[in-house]
């Protein structure tokens, strides 16, 4: 142990004591003081920024901590990533989190730790430390789906994404003690180099090890079959928890998705690439179609995030580097968008209606112009317009699987896109065509959501409009490691 | 000497075990599922694995089985004691009981196979020979190769406790709505 193991994890040290700090705060502020409530979002948004400060630092050096925590501009990207779905959350949370009685102190700790748990899931390259990792992202989730506990929905979200989660845990750490029991080691490199030299007669314990593995993966991320738990979960969970784990939870898992799969299994393409391009192709399916049934609209944006899972995976399969550095890019489209969605209902949900009826919008321009304008513009980057990100991401994600032959699989893509726009213009109609008003007031909302909410705004107009900056950095990300 | 402990342990395992099953009440089962256990540490310690033989006694009899206790206690057993004039207690239908059943036989043939696999081509661990299994040598490579996983999990504990906490806390808004 010296110097260079601790500087490679000093990112996930910075929010690690962000989250003491505010868990210890928490314990000494008396219980009706809001104002020393707020302050917890503000220790929060210091470790992030230190933490993406931190990770800047990083770039383009190869460290590596404790054997296990590897620096390569690939753990780097993720990282900055997460911490700026962090601070963006919090900004966002700050005027909600009171109004609605969360418990603050708990709120801002969980999310930290939760965020602690996705960067180290996406920098580690040992299977035991993905594991603990995904434990500590996920434990901390589900207790942030049930932290309204007066609702009864928050209480059946988190008790089937609790159960669940522990069952394809189950799963995952099953499919590591296989791949332990046949190359003796939990090392992602070392594995890697069994596999390939029996790439050809893998035997059936490393190929089940790897479906085991996939199992886990596809759940964390929301791909079907093993995307049961998500509509209740989104549904139930408060407002910008959903937003944090709709965004969060599949950026980390996606990252170690992508390592496991695109450099340890890589040989075994062969194998994994069927099970994936089905997947594929029935996530995209039943999201969108599932998800044009809803009339809840924060049950419709978590078919949406399933559907988004669905094109993900085509750049899964695609692989390659445009397919990689294209998965990058349309994580980061997907997290400012769909935050930004989020964001824009929890501002207007009160303590005991969580405006998320689809009737909910009727007429509302009339009464929140700028509102609508925002949350339209998020809705048509999901649906993937041009000028915004999401047309962008799924351009490149497209755009990949025709170079690699996968005709299909992107013309199910664009069929899907066109379809699910349907479900997204439906709230847009409801809001700016509707001649009826939703009869319940809508709160006021702070000038630090708007802000948070312009920031969204402007990341999915400046990188749908100028793409080329992030691209070429997810591209030096990917080339680090694949 | 260690025959004689071997089968004094052995002995003692298989008995508790087979208690467990006959019992009515399922608070006496759990007891017994403890002596069990405890019996198997035994082994342990003859295996010359006091490590396993502590953290059996500690996890096993100790942590998980409370957890068993209060589950049992929680589905309140003195309904199931009330029906032990004779009948068997009305929760186990023969669906379950089959299945179970059916799981034991499972269990039972795989056990078979491992333990034939075992006599044919005998064990050997991916450490070669000199493997250590002492309390010191585990906590040697547990703080030098495993520290880093060791100080994730403190704080997968920490999270663990923080979320129980406010789970299990009295809702403070819950009156004034």
């Amino acid at each position: 142990m010296n110097w260079n193991d601790f500087s490679a994890v000093v990112p996930v040290l910075m929010v690690t004591l962000a989250a003491c700090t505010t868990m210890i705060a928490e314990a000494f502020r008396k219980q009706r003081d809001v104002a020393a409530g707020r302050w917890f979002g503000v220790y929060g948004i210091i470790g992030l920024v230190g933490a993406i400060a931190a990770s800047l630092s990083q770039w383009n050096q190869s460290l590596v901590g404790f054997g296990v925590i590897s620096v390569d501009n690939f753990s780097v990207f993720f990282n900055i990533t997460l911490c700026a779905i962090g601070i963006l959350t919090i900004i966002l949370s700050v005027g909600n989190a009171d109004r609605d009685h969360l418990p603050l102190g708990e709120y801002y700790t969980l999310m930290l730790f939760s965020i602690v748990g996705m960067m180290l899931m996406a920098s580690t390259t040992d299977l035991l430390i993905i594991f603990i990792a995904l434990e500590i992202m996920s434990l901390g989730v589900y207790v942030m789906t049930a932290l309204k506990r007066s609702s009864a929905e928050g209480a059946e979200g988190a008790f089937k994404y609790f159960v669940l989660g522990a069952f394809s845990s189950a799963f995952f750490l099953y499919g590591i003690a296989l791949a332990y029991a046949v190359t003796g080691t939990t090392r992602l490199d070392e594995i890697g180099l069994r596999v390939a030299s029996s790439a050809l007669d893998p035997g059936i314990l490393t190929i089940l090890a790897m479906v085991l593995l996939l199992v886990g993966f596809a759940f964390k991320v929301g791909a079907v079959p093993f995307h049961m738990w998500t509509p209740d979960a989104y549904q139930g969970a408060p407002t910008l928890v959903t937003g944090f784990m709709s965004t969060g939870v599949k950026v980390a898992a996606m990252a170690a998705f992508l390592r496991v799969f695109l450099s340890t299994f890589e040989p075994l393409r062969v194998d994994w690439l069927p099970i994936i391009t089905v997947m594929a192709a029935l996530t995209m399916i039943l999201g969108t179609v599932v998800g044009v049934a809803q009339t809840n609209v924060k049950r419709m944006l978590a078919y949406s995030s399933i559907a988004h899972a669905g094109y993900l995976l085509i750049g899964l399969a695609a692989g390659g580097a445009a397919g990689k550095a294209a998965i990058l890019f349309y994580l980061v489209a997907y997290s400012v968008t769909n935050l930004g969605a989020f964001g824009v209902i929890a501002a207007l949900s009160t303590p005991d209606r969580q405006h998320d009826n689809i009737g909910d919008f009727a007429g509302m321009w009339k009464e929140r112009p700028g509102l609508s304008a925002l949350l339209t513009m998020f809705l048509l980057s999901l649906g993937g317009f041009p000028l915004t990100v999401g047309f962008i991401g799924k351009w490149f994600i497209f755009s990949a699987a025709m170079q690699e032959g996968m005709y299909s699989l992107a013309i199910l893509g664009v069929l899907t896109s066109v379809v699910s726009v349907f479900f997204y213009l439906r709230i847009v109609v409801m809001m700016y065509m509707s001649d009826e008003t939703a009869p319940e007031q809508r709160p006021a909302v702070s000038p630090l959501t708007v802000t948070g909410l312009l920031i969204a705004l402007v990341g999915v107009i400046y990188l749908g409009i100028l793409p080329g900056g992030l691209l070429s950095i997810a591209a030096d990300s990917v080339a680090s490691i694949f | 000497m260690e025959a004689l402990f071997f089968w004094l342990f052995a002995g003692v395992a298989v008995g508790a075990s087979v208690l467990v099953v006959g019992q009515r009440n399922p608070m006496y089962s759990v007891l017994l599922l403890i002596v069990s256990f405890a019996a198997l540490t035994g082994l342990y310690v003859l295996l010359n694995a006091p490590f396993i033989a502590v953290v059996q006694i500690i996890i096993y009899a100790g942590a998980i089985m409370v957890l068993f206790l209060f589950v049992v206690m929680l589905l309140n057993v003195s309904k199931e004691d009330a029906t032990a004039d004779g009948q068997r207690p009305l929760r186990i239908g023969p669906g379950p009981r089959r299945f179970g059943a059916v799981l034991a036989v499972v269990l039972a043939v795989e056990l078979i196979w491992a333990l034939r696999q075992i006599a044919s081509a005998p064990f050997v661990s991916p450490g070669g020979e000199g493997v250590q299994t002492s309390v010191k040598a585990i906590g040697l490579v547990l703080f030098r190769d495993y520290a880093f996983a060791f100080e994730a999990t403190s704080v997968l504990i920490l999270v663990a406790m923080v979320g129980a906490v406010i789970l299990a806390r009295k809702d403070p808004h819950a009156k004034d709505q």
